[in-house]
């Protein structure tokens, strides 16, 4: 019974402090859930939707979202999209980076290669500042990781976009959003159906690519979560099962003295 | 102690050992008479033990990957949770480590308030355990610091600022800490630097915390003075070192859990932004295990007078031992103390949950009143009670308890047995 209590405790303990943050920032309108497939302790990613997601990424988000911690070849890593390197390679080569210097002391311009970094839409941050009327479009490499609410916040944003409420002035260039903080954001509503044609035949909804594009930018995120989470289920198998036995051992041991453990 | 007569078998054993006597101190660790009746609560020292090796050895992996850079120190992380063999694992292991540490170590503090462990002859081990506790603050603060997102930067400014309350010089220190006019490259550097430094610092300070546990031996649940070695105590090995064993392994699920399926939930999310110094987050909160003296800091209307209550709250823990006057270690036999002590528990849990919300209103009211009993508790009503408080009759020994006890009393019986075969 005391240990129960002393459990318990400790159980209060570590989920006040667990609480008292998810509460700290949690002052805002409910995010909508999403049932993740890469949530959950075995869970994946959705190869054919991180496809997918790479493509609403490309086609819509690039043209302001830099992704500038990827690499060309994760594409083709393990746990990603898994792009075959063909593909990666294919994709690679129709960006233009600039080399050099060359032999001649030149720079150059060529296209890029699997070990290159994604390109970046603008050349520094000033450019994008200044393209995208006053506000930075931030970088998405940790875009997820860097939101309260994660995947679930991304997918929200993306979903929010609808008329101001009566009385709500916005400027020109400022949408109303429900689920962004403020409720005021600089970027037009990104999706529209059909704005990109999938090859696999799935249809182009807003929520469908809010969906893909948003499971694609956690992958980005976390490129290792599939990893992590398989690598953490056997250490919790092991931990387990040495545990057990070390439990088994002490009682051995400690039987010698009659002292209860 | 027995391990003054220890001579090693083997001729070589002794000629080295006549020589430095290594093998008589791994003879009296394994030997070391612990007390019989300690329970879960004390297997921490073990399991913080663990920890700190974990950190240092993670945190030098981690050194070897990572760029101390204002312009650069945010990619390396980054670099090292995409590209480096399992760095997001040792990254992931060290910051969740660090949570982990404080947790344990907030539980190994409150054991020693609730079995008196820190009242005499046992001063001198609180005091060093205090320093440790000091320096892990400052080492956390500073290992927050480096991955250089938002938080990174902001809280780095707002701890450093604190400096400034200091009359007449307070301007200068802040410059000098931050080697510049505001948190910059320099600040990076040096915090790398002293982050990496400070660890050594602690593991020095551990062995004369363990030396100076050695001198006296453990307290125990019952909290009376026991004859080492006898009936009442048991090696260290095995008896000790399979327990400790054990509760580390319970400890290693929790902790690979928070590792594997939920590595972000102890941090904010905003320190995955990138240091800003023209964007201000919208809540500057710290790390969830200096929230209790967050709160006590921004309690106080006056900016020097909360740094110092701050400060002191730190302080009032160093001289507890001449604080609390009561005679009788163990909350067991002090029933009134025993309310108090849990009153303590809440006011610092409650202290945590101000700490993290915004100075205002009703929190900052809970978190004034929660401040004022949290000094209350140490200096006014420790003092008093010490001196007022009936307690009940302490047992003889381990093995022999009196007659009539409590209920706690009867727990205390039950979990000694004392059917010791001779």
């Amino acid at each position: 019974m005391k240990i129960f209590l002393k459990t318990t405790f400790l159980f209060i303990i570590i989920s006040s402090l667990i609480l008292s943050r998810a509460i700290a920032a949690g002052e805002q309108q409910e995010l909508l859930k999403v049932d993740w497939s890469f949530k959950s302790f075995f869970g994946k990613f959705d190869r054919a939707s991180l496809q997918r997601g790479y493509q609403v990424y490309t086609e819509v988000c690039a043209s302001c979202h830099s992704l500038k911690h990827l690499s060309y070849r994760n594409l083709a890593e393990k746990g990603g999209p898994e792009f075959t390197e063909l593909e990666a390679k294919a994709i690679a080569s129709n960006f233009e980076v600039i080399d050099g210097p060359n032999s001649d002391g030149e720079m150059f311009e060529r296209p890029a290669k699997l070990s290159d970094k994604f390109v970046m839409p603008y050349a520094n941050v000033q450019e994008a500042i200044a393209a995208n009327g006053g506000a930075y479009p931030p970088d998405m490499s940790v875009l997820v990781k860097a939101r309260k609410g994660g995947a679930n916040y991304i997918y929200s944003v993306l979903m929010g976009y609808d008329e101001p409420p009566a009385g709500m002035e916005l400027d020109d260039g400022v949408y109303y959003n429900k689920y962004m903080y403020g409720n005021k954001i600089k970027m037009s509503s990104p999706l529209d159906d059909d704005i990109v044609e999938y090859a696999d035949g799935t249809k182009a909804t807003v929520d469908q690519m809010a969906k893909d594009v948003t499971t694609f930018l956690q992958w980005t995120a976390e490129p290792h979560l599939e990893t992590r989470h398989k690598l953490g289920f056997r250490v919790i198998i092991y931990l387990s099962v040495l545990t057990v036995l070390v439990y088994f051992s002490m009682k051995k041991i400690w039987s010698r003295i009659e002292t209860k453990v | 102690m027995s391990d003054h007569e220890y001579t090693p078998k083997s001729k070589v054993g002794k000629w080295f050992n006549d020589r430095l006597p290594l093998l008589t101190l791994a003879n009296h660790l394994t030997d070391y008479p612990t007390p019989k009746n300690l329970n879960y609560w004390w297997t921490f020292g073990g399991i913080l033990t663990f920890c700190l090796i974990t950190q240092i050895i993670t945190g030098i992996v981690l050194g070897m990957h990572y760029v101390a850079h204002a312009d650069l120190a945010f990619q390396s992380v980054e670099h090292i949770m995409r590209d480096v063999n399992y760095g997001w694992l040792i990254r992931y292991v060290h910051a969740n480590g660090a949570s982990m540490f404080f947790l344990a170590v907030y539980i190994h503090i409150f054991r020693s308030l609730y079995y008196g462990s820190y009242k005499s002859p046992r001063e001198v081990i609180w005091i060093i355990g205090m320093l440790i506790y000091f320096l892990m603050m400052a080492t956390a603060f500073m290992g927050y610091v480096l991955p250089w997102g938002q938080m990174s930067f902001w809280g780095a400014t707002v701890i450093t600022n604190l400096f400034s309350a200091i009359p007449l010089v307070g301007e200068s220190i802040t410059n000098w800490l931050w080697g510049g006019y505001s948190v910059d490259n320099p600040t990076l550097t040096r915090f790398f630097s002293l982050h990496y430094l400070f660890p050594f610092l602690i593991l020095g300070l551990v062995v004369l915390h363990i030396w100076a546990l050695h001198v006296p031996g453990n307290n125990n649940p019952i909290g009376i003075d026991i004859k080492k070695p006898s009936k009442d105590t048991v090696p260290f090995h095995p008896y000790i070192v399979i327990k400790d064993a054990f509760a580390l392994l319970i400890f290693l699920l929790i902790f690979a859990f928070f590792v594997f399926f939920s590595p972000n939930i102890l941090g904010h999310a905003d320190n995955y932004i990138e240091a800003n110094p023209l964007v201000t987050p919208a809540h500057i909160v710290p790390e969830w295990y200096l929230l209790p003296f967050y709160a006590i800091l921004r309690s106080v209307p006056d900016k020097l007078l909360g740094v110092i209550a701050m400060f002191a709250a730190i302080f009032v823990l160093v001289i507890l031992p001449w604080l609390d006057t009561s005679k009788v270690r163990s909350t067991v036999f002090r029933p009134i103390y025993k309310q108090f002590y849990w009153f303590l528990v809440a006011d610092v849990l409650i202290l945590g949950y101000v700490g993290a919300m915004p100075a205002e209103g009703l929190y900052l009211l809970i978190a004034r009143v929660a401040t004022a009993y949290y000094f209350a508790h140490f200096l006014i009503i420790l003092p008093f009670l010490g001196l007022k408080e009936k307690t009940t009759p302490l047992p003889l020994s381990i093995t022999e308890p009196v007659m009539g006890g409590s209920a706690d009393m009867a727990m205390a019986r039950n979990n000694s047995g004392f059917k010791e075969k001779l």
